[in-house]
Order: C-alpha cells, then sequence, then structure tokens
C-alpha cells in the first residue's frame, strides 16, 4: 500500500471527492492557484478547474459564510481556513448559522461543510499559529468535530466528513502533517513512510465519525487522547514502561463513549490529555463523563494533563507542550497506590 | 505646549429627540422621474450618481412618471395592492395577538410594505430570499398561506418549524424564502454564497440578500460585498433603511457615507437608491437589478428608503427615542395610500372598492388566524412535543442525544 504524509492524504481524500461528487468544491486564502499554504489542496484548481477550487478574499467569516450559502444550495463545499487560530472572525457563521440551519427550518435547508483547519503547536507558531481550539467546537450543538492523528485515518475521516449531511469542523494537527510527532522536539521525527499508519489506501474508502480507535493495548491505564497526543501517550507508555491503554478518539462530536468506558472498566485508570488549554477544555467533559459512567471502577482519580492556561508562548514551546515527560509522570501517578 | 487642540470625539445625533418637532429638511427628495434609468450592462463607473439621489415613479399628483414607470399592469398593481393590505391587515392583527399574550413577540411592517411586495414581483421560480424579520411581503406576494404564517407565530402543533424559532422568523423554501437567523447580517454573505454556487452549477436562479440600515455596520455586510464584488455573484444586496435601529438612527451606522448605497460604490458594485415606499420605483429597480444577475453581469445594491412607522418589535416604544409624530412628517408618504391613489388616477380603483377590499381581506386575515389558533397558540392547545426537541439536530441523533431525550422523560 503507498505511503503518504498526512497533507498528501488530505489532499488524497479532497481530490478523490472531487472526482466523485461536482458538488464538492474547494475554497480559502491562497488554496486555489499555490494550493494553501501547507499544500493540501495543491493540483487541486489545475485538475478540477477554478470553478471547484478557488482562492478567496481574507475573510475567515467570508468563507465560511459562503460555503454555508452554497451548502444550503446543494454544494458539498470543504473550506480551509488557514490556521484555527484564524478561525474565530467565522465563530458566528459556525455556532449561529451551519449548526443550527437543518434544526431552526425543520429540515429545509441543511449544511453539508467541512471546516479545515491546521491546529495545534509544536512549530514555534506563537499564539496565533498554534491553538486547539477544539472544545469550542464540542460545546456547540449540530457540528462534528474531528481531529485525525495519521495519515490513514486522516483521509478516510476527511471522506466521510465530506460525505456527512451535517456541518464537520475537520482538525488537522499540523505537526502531524510530516511525520508521528511524540513530543520529543529534540530529535529527528520518523517520516509517515516510515509509519504503518503512513499507510494510504488508493481510491474511496472512509472511517466512520464517532468510532474511536484503540492505538495500543494494555490493562494498566486508559490514556484519552487524540491528534498529537496520540504519539505522545504511545512515547511515554513505552518510556515509562507503564501498561497503558491509548485510545485515539478521532472524533470528539459524536463521541465513542463505549469504547472509552470498556477500557475504564477494565483497567480502573484515567489519564486524559490534550494539547488545549486545561479550563474549561474537552478532558473536562471526558473526566465527567468517565466518572458518571465509570465511577465504581475507578481505583484512583481521574487526571488531566494538557497545555498550560496561558496563551501559546513562543521561546517556551517545550515548556508549554504537555510533552512525554509530564504524560509519564500523570501515568505514573495514577498507578501510586 | 502643543500646537494641536485637545481632540474631541463625534458622536452623530439625530436632528430631532422626543418632543422636538420632527423636521426631515435634511432628506434630499428628488422630484418622481428625475433620475435616469441605464441600461443594465452600463459601466458601474458612469452611474455612481444613482447611489446618491433616489428613484422615484410616483409623482404628487399620483402619476407613474419617468424613465423608471411602466413596469407593471393594471392587474399586477391592483394586485400589488391587495398584498400590501394584506400585510398591513396581517400585521395588525397579530400585534393584536400579541397583546393578548397569544403569542411571545411580533414584528409589524408598517410604512415598508411596498419594499418586499413589490420587490417579490421581480423574482422568478427558483430564487432565494435571505430575508431579515420585516419581509414577510415575500411570502405573502409569493402566495405563502397566511394559515401557516400564523401557525409559525403561535409556534403551535401546525407550526412549520416545530416551535423551533420566534415569531416571524419564518422559513419556506419553496417560496424561496430562507430560513431566518435573527442574528443580524449573517444572512447577507450567505446569499452571496448561494449565488456563487448557482454560478459554479451554471443554473439560472439568482440570490436576494436583505438587511437594514443599522446592520450594515457589521462584517458580514462587508464580507458580503467582498465576495460578490470579486467573484460577480449574481446576487441583489437590499438595504432597508428605515431610519431607525431599535433607538438608535441610521447615522450611526452609517457614519460619514453619504449614503448607504455609497458604500457599494469602492467595491465596484453598481448602487441604487429607491423610494421604498413607492410600488413601482421598488419594482423597477428589483426588476433592473435582477436582470443584470440573470444576465451575468453580477451583484447590485439596493438601498431602499423608507420609515419605520411602527416600533422596532412589540418589546420597544418608539416615544422613548423620536418624536410621536415623526412618522407623519415622512417626506415619502405611506406606500399603501400613494399605490392607491395612483390607481385611482389610472381610473381602475376607486375610494367605495378599496374600502370594500379592505373589508374583505380583514375577513380573510381573521379567518386564517381562527384557523391558526384551532391548531393552538403558544399558550394554550395543541403544540409541538418535548421529543421534537431533540429531532433534528443533525440528520441522524447521536448517541448522547438519545441518552438526553431518555433523562428528559420524553
Amino acid at each position: 500500500m503507498p505511503r503518504k504524509t498526512m497533507i498528501e492524504a488530505i489532499r488524497d481524500a479532497m481530490g478523490v471527492m472531487m472526482e466523485r461528487d461536482d458538488n464538492v468544491v474547494v475554497f480559502g486564502e491562497d488554496v486555489g492557484y499555490f494550493g494553501g499554504v501547507f499544500r493540501a489542496s495543491q493540483g487541486l484548481q489545475a485538475k478540477f478547474g477554478k470553478n471547484r477550487c478557488f482562492d478567496t478574499p481574507i475573510n475567515e467569516l467570508g468563507i465560511v459564510g459562503a460555503a454555508i450559502g452554497m451548502a444550503a444550495y446543494g454544494l458539498r463545499p470543504c473550506v480551509e481556513i488557514q490556521f484555527a487560530d484564524y478561525m474565530y472572525p467565522a465563530y458566528d457563521q459556525i455556532v449561529s448559522e451551519a449548526a443550527r440551519l437543518r434544526y431552526r427550518s425543520n429540515g429545509q435547508f441543511t449544511c453539508p461543510l467541512v471546516v479545515r483547519m491546521p491546529t495545534g503547536g509544536g512549530i514555534f507558531g506563537g499564539q496565533t499559529h498554534s491553538q486547539s481550539p477544539e472544545a469550542l467546537f464540542t460545546h456547540v450543538c449540530g457540528i462534528k468535530t474531528v481531529v485525525p492523528s495519521n495519515p490513514s485515518d486522516a483521509k478516510g475521516l476527511l471522506i466521510a466528513a465530506i460525505e456527512d449531511p451535517d456541518p464537520v469542523i475537520f482538525l488537522e494537527p499540523k505537526r502531524l502533517y510530516n511525520g508521528p510527532f511524540d513530543g520529543h522536539h529534540d530529535r529527528p521525527v520518523t517520516p509517515w513512510s516510515k509509519h504503518e499508519l503512513g499507510e494510504v489506501a488508493d481510491g474511496h474508502y472512509s472511517v466512520p465519525l464517532g468510532r474511536a480507535a484503540i492505538r495500543r493495548h494494555g490493562s494498566a491505564v486508559t490514556v484519552l487522547a487524540y491528534g498529537t497526543m496520540v504519539h505522545v501517550a504511545e512515547a511515554a507508555a513505552t518510556e515509562t514502561g507503564v501498561d497503558a491503554e491509548i485510545i485515539d478518539l478521532r472524533t470528539l462530536l459524536p463521541l465513542d463513549l463505549p469504547t472509552i468506558e470498556a477500557s475504564v472498566r477494565k483497567t480502573g485508570r484515567c489519564v486524559i490529555v490534550h494539547e488545549a488549554t486545561l479550563t474549561s477544555g474537552f478532558g473536562a467533559e471526558l473526566a465527567a463523563l468517565v466518572q458518571e459512567s465509570c465511577f465504581y471502577h475507578l481505583e484512583s482519580p481521574i487526571v488531566r494533563v494538557a497545555g498550560w492556561d496561558t496563551p501559546y508562548p513562543h521561546a517556551q514551546e517545550w515548556d508549554y507542550f504537555p510533552g512525554p515527560a509530564r504524560v509519564g509522570r500523570a501515568l505514573l501517578e495514577t498507578l501510586e497506590p | 505646549m502643543t500646537e494641536y487642540a485637545p481632540l474631541t470625539l463625534h458622536v452623530p445625533e439625530p436632528a430631532v429627540r422626543p418632543g422636538g418637532t420632527p423636521d426631515f429638511s435634511n432628506v434630499r427628495i428628488p422630484q418622481a422621474g428625475s433620475v435616469i434609468r441605464p441600461d443594465i450592462d452600463a459601466d458601474p463607473e458612469t452611474i455612481r450618481d444613482l447611489a446618491y439621489s433616489i428613484i422615484r415613479v410616483l409623482n404628487r399628483e399620483g402619476e407613474a412618471v419617468g424613465p423608471w414607470a411602466g413596469s407593471m399592469s393594471d392587474a399586477e398593481l391592483l394586485e400589488g395592492l391587495r398584498h400590501m393590505m394584506t400585510l398591513r391587515a396581517f400585521d395588525a392583527r397579530m400585534q393584536m395577538v400579541q397583546r393578548q399574550g397569544k403569542t411571545s413577540f411580533y414584528m409589524q411592517h408598517m410604512g415598508e410594505e411596498a419594499v418586499s411586495c413589490a420587490f417579490r414581483k421581480a423574482l422568478l421560480p427558483g430564487d432565494m430570499n435571505f430575508p431579515t424579520y420585516r419581509q414577510a411581503g415575500l411570502l405573502i406576494a409569493g402566495g405563502y398561506s397566511l394559515v401557516e404564517m400564523a401557525c409559525q407565530i403561535y409556534s403551535n402543533e401546525h407550526d412549520p418549524l416545530k416551535g423551533r424559532q420566534l415569531p416571524v422568523f419564518y422559513s419556506s423554501r419553496e417560496h424561496g424564502f430562507f430560513s431566518i437567523s435573527g442574528n443580524l447580517a449573517t444572512q447577507y454573505i450567505q446569499a452571496v454564497g448561494w449565488a456563487m454556487a448557482s454560478a459554479i452549477k451554471n443554473d439560472s436562479k439568482i440570490a436576494i440578500a436583505w438587511i437594514g440600515d443599522g446592520a450594515t455596520a457589521e462584517s458580514d455586510f462587508h464580507a458580503a460585498l467582498a465576495f460578490a464584488s470579486t467573484y460577480r455573484a449574481p446576487v441583489v444586496l437590499n438595504i432597508v433603511n428605515n431610519q431607525w435601529a431599535i433607538s438608535t438612527f441610521q447615522g450611526i451606522a452609517r457614519g460619514g457615507s453619504g449614503t448607504f448605497a455609497a458604500r457599494g460604490l469602492g467595491f465596484g458594485i453598481p448602487a441604487l437608491r429607491v423610494d421604498g415606499n413607492d410600488y413601482l420605483a421598488v419594482h423597477a429597480t428589483a426588476k433592473w437589478a435582477c436582470e443584470r444577475a440573470r444576465r451575468n453581469l453580477g451583484p447590485t445594491l439596493i438601498e431602499h428608503v423608507t420609515y419605520r412607522v411602527g416600533a422596532h418589535s412589540t418589546s420597544d416604544d418608539p416615544s422613548g427615542y423620536r418624536p410621536k409624530t415623526e412618522s407623519d412628517s415622512w417626506p415619502l408618504g405611506d406606500p399603501v395610500i400613494r399605490l392607491k391613489n395612483h390607481l385611482i388616477v389610472r381610473g381602475v380603483w376607486s375610494d367605495e372598492r378599496h374600502k370594500q377590499t379592505e373589508a374583505e381581506i380583514l375577513d380573510a386575515v381573521i379567518a386564517a388566524q381562527k384557523e391558526a389558533e384551532s391548531y393552538g397558540t403558544l399558550n394554550s392547545g395543541p403544540k409541538p412535543s418535548a421529543r421534537d426537541m431533540f429531532e433534528g439536530v443533525f440528520a441522524e441523533m447521536p448517541p448522547h442525544l438519545r441518552r438526553q431525550r431518555q433523562q428528559a422523560g420524553v
């Protein structure tokens, strides 16, 4: 099977869908002729024409607002916000419009829309190129939120997102574009070409939204993670020798609660890891759900490892980033008698 | 010491406040028939003056004059009068039922009936309006049922929107009426996107965007103009300038710009100002702008100059922010009376027939109200079930909503 980077997998997903469905259109800032600043849409304009893939004014509100109108018309727009940090001008369009159109019109109008955005840090992007705003989306009813952790999933999840009848926020951990970054910033990253999850099947396939994947089986503690933190957690488990079961959530909403419950009931312990800031982060929701449904199976308090509640710093990036050392300490802490 | 005087902040004020004498001397009203009617493919640079004038057809004598006259037949005008009278009667009735506690909220159109009623007649099947809350004339002139409108207002068992929306936030895809958001201006850019989709698919449908004077200050408005301009989207961008945004006069949103229409000029979008209380003028400009869109000539901005005679909604009292008699002084008159007088001048209408029609319309509105009430009102009778509340958030109900519906015990 061919191996691809995550960017190539995402490009492949859009290309496959544009080929299959004339209603799929792709646009955003620098997305058309140039193919996007991360090159996700490279070649799509040349292949499918300017009607299907084009550049937009620098106006995130406009990109998402126009896409909602197109989706209501019957197209399936898959738009790019250049960095998740830039999505705030579009937030009203996402929250008040895309998310509620089906509901408020009683199904007369719907919004099959995908908003892709590179998320997370680890690239020395400072406060405006590093944020992880997933909790701002999972709090909104009427949209789905997806965070892939590898090329194979990224393609299948993006195809599922484009085919979904409702709006989907597709957060791409940009630190994973080229390889499974595990938080060891001082070491070279293994390229996806040397990783089995870099295997991306040709053609059309989808990974259903709402299903988690168990990345590492174990019996001592359950780790709930998504995106970059899946790989950080794997490194932490290996380095501490803790027999951790690592669940890659893949879709935050709808959430695969049965997989989480089964694992926590088995291990009796739970560590939740995300790069986003701690307070009111998605980890809070996960912790609440785990204690609601697994309280009598828990043998130690649920632990959250997250970004500190500060803006994402530049010079102190690796003090901020919840790397394998911090995750490893949390794993050991939950095992303490 | 500095050579500069201290800076001061400019906060615009309306000409008159409560207690003062209404004064619209600052509103320049050109003579009916005096504004040119350019070809639809005129270079926008050559018609910039239209953004600063007012296109008018009906003169003081009730005659239709000038190059924008002649777009409608007697029968069409009689029908238009009936639509405006129906909207006014429906408004009066719904305003009353809100006061009786049968619903929570209402917004009337008094003084602005011509804008949406006349515009609707320039549209073709498949075109889509992205309305605000004061364009119900699009529905009435589009043949939507008064009973369904009333059911929506009552949020009752037959409400087509299952009680999910505030009163008057209608939606009817079939009638070219997009679901109303309630967040101002958000739908302006969506209309542009919808129009772009029609162009992408090489279809022939056009989109019609609607916004009020106050909401033009929102970023969404500027995004819409940028996108419409860049992609030459087949969209008509309407601004209904009814002078008041709740308690805020239009000068706060307009700032130093001469007119709202002039906002289009910097984007290279042809911009017209029209007498919004002149049914014929609204229809003629709508036809012109829609024709431009259909001929792939791109967007047009239209500022409808009108006046909101009533309160913003049932939740405010205009006497707190403007003189009580201000509406009587509005120099563009009443749209219903002006069309009525024109039809009398044309020899196809009379005071008697007008009175008789008013009575017929009132009967029809009351009948629609009664029928809707037989399906329930907000506070009594049948209404959408609590179980319904959980439906339609997504195409397929996800597990967490199923759990919550179970917890709710419905």
